[in-house]
């Protein structure tokens, strides 16, 4: 009975804890991977972050556009940024996340806008919000959500 | 997403509508929503909690929300008259556990 209890009290941690680790960074190096190829299908489509465009471009017609995704820290990254949080310093499990969910967000909006056959996507604003737990001990559902929008431009070709 | 054209209205996060020139103001119009978190996605989200990456059932939401914070944004700038509104800004705000806020503003104008 003594070996079930210790199975129960710390093998079960330890084996979601390595099963955490290992999808989670297999699922993650496939998403960059996927991140990287759809970037590099959108290389010169034109997004900017400012309002103006050149004296060339005659604008037909625009809307606003947007691209947003929810994304959360696997299991095994939570544990570490937690002891990672008790002595200070660099959280580095942090890091690829928000740099992915953010650059998915803006795939999102660029795919949407060339999609709908916009030209180009100007003033794009970039935003991250925390969603609240659901249960206030810290152990519910946490995720962070990342928007991106702009406005899509479409130009008059003669 | 597209969120201006199927509502009849231009919208633009820019401080003009592109290629058109501002007539009139109508003042500032926004459009919010609180929405609570659904038990049934919250259960998949907190699977999916343990190996990461995306929640899609929290995306879908909060994109939901958002349309439905910017047609009621469009709907105060239409009874005003406008026909389109400029400069949008989108917020989210934490309101208690598990609800959040989402609410659009802009300038209600009329372009030509």
């Amino acid at each position: 009975m003594l070996e079930l209890e210790l199975f129960l009290n710390f093998g079960v941690p330890l084996l979601i804890l390595l099963l955490a680790y290992f999808l989670g960074s297999y699922i993650e190096r496939r998403h960059f991977r996927k991140i990287r190829e759809r970037e590099s299908a959108l290389h010169g489509y034109p997004i900017m972050t400012f309002e103006d465009t050149p004296d060339t471009w005659r604008v037909g017609s625009s809307t606003l556009v947007s691209g947003s995704v929810v994304v959360s820290l696997d299991y095994f990254k939570r544990v570490i940024a937690g002891l990672r949080a008790s002595v200070g310093g660099r959280i580095k499990t942090y890091e690829p996340l928000l740099d992915r969910a953010r650059r998915e967000a803006l795939l999102r909006m660029a795919e949407s806008a060339k999609g709908s056959g916009y030209d180009a996507v100007v003033n794009v604003r970039l935003e991250t919000s925390r969603l609240a737990n659901s249960r206030g001990n810290g152990n519910g559902t946490a995720g962070v959500e990342m928007l991106a929008f702009g406005t899509a431009l479409k130009l008059d070709r003669k | 997403m597209d969120l201006g054209q199927p509502q009849g209205i231009s919208l633009s996060n820019t401080e003009s509508i592109p290629g058109k020139r501002i007539v009139d103001f109508y003042g500032v119009v926004t459009g919010n929503t609180v929405r609570a978190k659904h038990i049934g996605r919250d259960i998949m989200a907190g699977l999916k909690n343990v190996v990461g990456g995306e929640l899609k059932g929290y995306t879908e939401l909060l994109q939901d929300s958002r349309t439905e914070a910017t047609e009621r944004m469009v709907a105060q700038a239409k009874s005003v008259g406008a026909n389109a509104v400029v400069n949008v800004r989108f917020a989210t705000s934490s309101i208690s556990q598990g609800a959040a806020e989402l609410f659009a503003y802009g300038t209600a104008v009329r372009v030509e």
